[in-house]
């Protein structure tokens, strides 16, 4: 593991310049405290009209659901002994926005913990993290800075929690912070109503907890100056697939996703596809993705969702779309915590369906009239979204690859030897 | 006052009872997991909601008030 900032940097993947909007990714990192300090300025004390400020910044959470932020601090503002959970896991694959903003601005995050942990009252923030990660010592060295100026009214606790896909679900983090696997949990209860120990819990993604930062600094008129009057501020959005420069990006809610695309290296024109919110989101054909803006509603609107920020561009050429849509199904259908049967069973059955639709001939019949079958009855039948992500994820797939598909069973299967662009990590146990 | 039928997805394990006396809102997928109709139950249609929550085994159906 590296010790100092210098080849712990290597480990990180690499932040896309985006200037002129750089909030959250200040230009250069700020590692140390003092560099901290001298760019973003001092931490002003947190007083209870600042759930107000949120609210009227329009945040909302960034780990993928969008959910008002200030509706959830309020929850659990109004009830005693309160819990902060910081949710650094990044489940999400082909996301490293997390991963770079705690590496590039550590001291940022821990601001926005203890800023949450202020307006909740809670006294304790348990910092999850994914085990093993590289952000560790980074984290720890921030806190041992600020324990020696003694700058924290509240106790901040790193663990490093499973790596599994759904183990990042709110629910899921607080049962394994409980003491049992890291799997969803039926809701309600709510983490906000009983969550840690009981206690009502606030678990908000790092990349909040950043913005939440910022706005008790500059306030809500400042967050609003970017972005939207429905998607206002910046997000972090996580590039990769066929773009010449991989990684993370911040961008003002609003701008194309062809011009993000544009920035990091890609032309629209070479894509078949472009997902949008990993795993959890839908694929849009590129011509339509260009378009789009970035925001909560405007994709929506086009049958797809943000998520954590996540665009994938998919090449027309070089790679097999069905393939890697076949790849990854049977990798999310691998992801299932083992506790729903329509989950366990109908994700292994839709992932086998679609290594049917790859292989072509005799069988692609049976398997698409399989797949419209299955795809219809999964949605809001697991105790977490998992298989209703899944589901988006592979029937827009099907849509948008669909001349994939009519060749497929025409032709069989695309020749070895292809570029892989979905990732598919290697992943832990429960606990 | 009326109800729904609510499963917990996690201790059902498909015994199938419940789309056998419930067949009006329940049916079952191609694994014998029930796929739930959850409208609200009208009055005619309670009894049979009751009998089939208390047929299962696991108690993963319940009927909840519906929230005005």
């Amino acid at each position: 593991m590296a010790t100092d900032t210098g080849t712990a940097r290597t480990d990180v993947p690499p932040a896309v310049d985006a200037p002129p909007h750089s909030r959250l990714l200040a230009p250069a990192s700020k590692r140390s405290f003092a560099e901290h300090l001298a760019w973003y300025g001092d931490l002003p004390a947190t007083n209870p009209s600042l759930i107000g400020e949120v609210e009227r910044s329009g945040l909302r959470g960034k780990g993928g659901a969008r959910f008002p932020t200030a509706t959830k601090l309020a929850a659990v503002a109004s009830r005693r002994r309160a819990v902060v959970v910081a949710n650094g896991t990044e489940g999400e694959p082909a996301s490293t926005k997390d991963l770079v903003l705690m590496s590039h601005v550590p001291h940022l995050v821990l601001d926005g913990a203890v800023v949450a942990a202020e307006m909740v009252g809670a006294g304790e923030v348990i910092f999850c993290i994914k085990r093993g990660s590289v952000v560790q010592p980074m984290l720890e060295r921030a806190l041992a800075e600020r324990a020696a100026s003694s700058y924290d009214s509240v106790v901040i606790r790193i663990v490093g929690a499973p790596n599994r896909y759904v183990s990042g679900e709110e629910s899921a983090l607080v049962n394994w912070l409980n003491g049992g696997d890291a799997k969803p949990t039926v809701v309600p209860p709510r983490p906000f109503e009983r969550g840690v120990d009981g206690r009502p819990t606030l678990v908000q993604n790092v990349e909040t907890l950043a913005d939440l930062a910022l706005i008790s600094r500059f306030g809500s008129a400042w967050y609003r100056s970017a972005g939207t009057a429905d998607d206002p501020g910046t997000t972090l959005v996580t590039l990769s697939g066929a773009v010449a420069r991989p990684g993370v990006c911040e961008v003002p809610f609003g701008v194309r996703i062809g011009d993000v695309l544009r920035v990091a290296g890609a032309d629209p024109a070479d894509l078949s596809g472009v997902l949008v919110g990993g795993y959890f989101g839908a694929w849009l054909p590129a011509s339509i993705a260009a378009d789009v803006r970035i925001g909560v509603d405007e994709l929506k609107r086009v049958g797809g969702g943000l998520g954590a920020g996540i665009v994938v561009a998919m090449p027309a050429r070089g790679t097999c779309a069905l393939a890697e849509l076949a790849r990854a199904t049977r990798w999310l259908a691998d992801q299932n915590a083992g506790q729903c049967g329509p989950c366990v069973n109908g994700l292994d059955a839709i992932a086998g369906a679609i290594a049917e639709l790859v292989a072509g001939g005799a069988g692609s019949g049976r398997a698409e009239t399989h797949l419209a079958r299955w795809l219809g009855m999964m949605e809001g039948r697991g105790a977490c979204k998992h298989p209703d992500g899944v589901t988006r994820f592979v029937a827009s797939g099907l849509r948008v690859f669909s001349e994939e598909v009519v060749r497929h069973r025409r032709h069989g299967p695309c020749p070895d030897s292809q570029e892989r662009i979905l990732p598919t990590p290697r992943t832990g146990g429960w606990r | 006052m009326s109800f729904r039928l609510v499963l917990n997805p996690i201790t059902c394990v498909a015994h199938g009872m419940c789309a056998e006396l419930f067949p009006e809102r329940i049916t079952l997928d191609d694994w014998g997991y029930p796929i739930i109709d959850k409208r609200p139950i009208p009055a005619d249609l309670e009894d049979h909601a009751r009998r089939a929550v208390a047929a299962c085994p696991t108690l993963a159906l319940v009927l909840e008030r519906e929230s005005q």
